[in-house]
């Protein structure tokens, strides 16, 4: 496919340019940023023939309007945004080929939080500490380091291979993800457990967590039952995770996400399994958290399974050059 | 003889040892110590360098902290008892050999006025002029500890106790670039204009993070830096400088 252009007509309530993340740099402070659910960036550019790390436009619970100026094929994975091209619905994870002069429009989350848009090629930003994700805190990468404006005109990269073999495709049903409004999410006990009482993780477990509106992409804040500390001793800032569970004194969890500050000065009671952070990173505030423990074990091992049979029904493309 | 409570649970660790956490299951945390020591600083820098020489594929992170490294690592490649493994066979550091510090980088501070807020504040707290306040904080090599909390931002430590003044409780929206602040013990400068809660008493005109540059980031954990004062014309001359250097 040629690179083509896509004109920002509306850009939706929040969208931006993200990857798989700025890894490299965050002994430096940076952030690692990136897609907030890997699986759905994954499959969208595997769906296009795209590298899984190319650059894709993230949209958060109402999506833009665009113009594409040139052929393309696309796929959408992720939350409903109730995608149209003239009226009429576009399919989600699945791969089509969307003509120049067309306008995709998303409307509102029907179902999860984030939706991925993928283009055959990949979007063309600036490599930034090898990244193209934005993080818009730090005003790094991305489109211009902000969420996208109208009238934003953004381009693709040549894709260096034909999509022939992967256009048409289509994920299976069964690794279509289910987006609930409550979800049950495993953790393991995170560094500084021992700082809370045994009767934290019960706490932790036995009731479920809301998501505040004072939730965004560099973290969730809970309210539900306080978890409380045994003592008060100053804990030492040190590194966070995506997917940590942080309590501040006030005892109501926040839960680190993507654009994540590298270090934290709060306790870190939990982390939430990788393999389970695409789920949290469909959650909308209002919606609820169920937490329950896991082990370090079957973390790795669920996290194997969920790759293996993605692999197989949608292979990686293979001999990409590296950026 | 000294009284030793048998329920007191010791969290010290020795010397020459330290502990390995999980932080999930793709990173893990290494422990030398639970309290802002430049020893244990020393050691953390050591063993974070040893870790990426090491250049082992699939390591994707290596975060020194005050006293811990945050190793970040592919969960596809990587099991996390596998890594652990193979961290415990690396060389221990010690806390002895190693010197005090990396390279001393020198960084000039217009203190004070709109470009140091709380400057007045801080003396006051301190009991000292403001211009002794000045001379007590460029008096100090400080080390840098670590980097957080934005992009190239340096926690320096330790500042005199006298100069420890607390967080401000409600924090600015707006801390400009350069800005240099102090929160309790630690001093640190402020790289790129975000929300802050330190006392500020002073600007530096040199740029602390050049998004591209292939050497993007002027400071890294382990190394020293001393502040001297400098005046109006030489803060806007440099300033001048660093922009031209930037175009």
């Amino acid at each position: 496919m040629k690179p083509i252009r896509i004109h920002v007509a509306k850009p939706g309530w929040f969208s931006t340019v993200q990857d798989l993340g700025r890894y490299g740099y965050q002994q430096y402070g940076v952030p690692v940023a990136g897609a907030m659910d890997h699986y759905a960036t994954i499959i969208a550019n595997r769906l296009v023939g795209n590298r899984d790390n190319a650059a894709v436009l993230e949209l958060t619970l109402k999506g833009p309007e665009l113009d594409f100026e040139g052929d393309a094929h696309i796929a959408i994975t992720g939350a409903d945004l109730s995608p149209t091209i003239g009226g009429k619905s576009v399919p989600l994870w699945e791969g089509i080929e969307v003509s120049s002069g067309s306008r995709l429009c998303f409307g509102t989350a029907q179902r999860g939080a984030r939706s991925y848009l993928a283009i055959s090629g990949g979007i063309d930003v600036p490599l930034i500490l090898g990244s193209r994700s934005t993080h818009c805190a730090s005003e790094t990468g991305g489109f211009k380091g902000r969420p996208l404006r109208r009238g934003d005109l953004l381009h693709t990269e040549q894709l260096r291979q034909s999509t022939e073999v992967s256009m048409g495709k289509r994920l299976p049903d069964q690794l279509i993800p289910c987006y609930e409004k409550s979800v049950r999410i495993r953790f393991i006990p995170g560094p500084q457990h021992n700082l809370f009482p045994a009767t934290a993780l019960t706490t932790l477990t036995n009731t479920s967590y809301t998501v505040t509106p004072e939730s965004n992409r560099m973290g969730y804040r809970l309210t539900g039952p306080r978890i409380v500390r045994k003592g008060s001793e100053h804990f030492i800032s040190d590194g966070t995770a995506t997917g940590a569970l942080q309590i501040p004194a006030d005892g109501q969890p926040i839960l680190l996400m993507a654009d994540r500050q590298t270090t934290g000065g709060y306790p870190k009671i939990g982390c939430v399994i990788t393999a389970d952070l695409p789920l949290t990173a469909q959650l909308a505030p209002g919606d609820t958290i169920t937490f329950s423990l896991t082990t370090l074990a079957k973390a790795q091992t669920t996290l194997l399974e969920q790759r293996a049979l993605l692999d197989v029904a949608l292979p990686q493309r293979r001999n990409f050059h590296k950026d | 003889m000294p009284r030793s409570n048998p329920l007191r649970r010791t969290r010290r660790i020795s010397k020459e040892s330290f502990r390995l956490v999980p932080l999930g299951d793709s990173a893990v945390t290494v422990e030398f110590g639970d309290e802002i020591d430049p020893l244990i600083n020393a050691r953390v820098v050591t063993f974070a360098n040893t870790v990426v020489d090491q250049r082992w594929k699939g390591i994707l992170d290596v975060v020194a902290t005050y006293r811990s490294v945050t190793i970040h690592f592919d969960a596809l490649r990587w099991k996390s008892s596998t890594l652990a493994t193979r961290l415990k066979k690396l060389p221990r550091p010690s806390s002895t050999g190693i010197s005090s510090g990396g390279s001393l980088h020198s960084i000039p501070v217009l203190y004070g006025g709109e470009w140091g807020p709380d400057l007045t504040d801080l003396a006051t707290f301190a009991g000292l002029t403001p211009t002794e306040t000045i001379l007590l904080h460029t008096s100090i090599r400080y080390r840098v500890y670590m980097l957080g909390f934005s992009p190239g931002f340096p926690y320096l430590g330790l500042v005199p106790e006298r100069l420890a003044m607390p967080r401000l409780s409600t924090p600015r929206t707006k801390v400009p670039a350069g800005s240099v602040g102090i929160a309790d013990r630690q001093t640190g400068i402020y790289p790129s204009s975000t929300p802050g809660g330190w006392r500020l008493i002073g600007r530096t005109p040199i740029p602390l993070y050049r998004k591209t540059d292939s050497n993007p980031f002027l400071l890294k954990p382990g190394e020293l830096v001393q502040f001297h004062s400098i005046d109006r014309a030489t803060f806007d001359r440099l300033a001048g400088e660093y922009e031209r250097a930037n175009d």
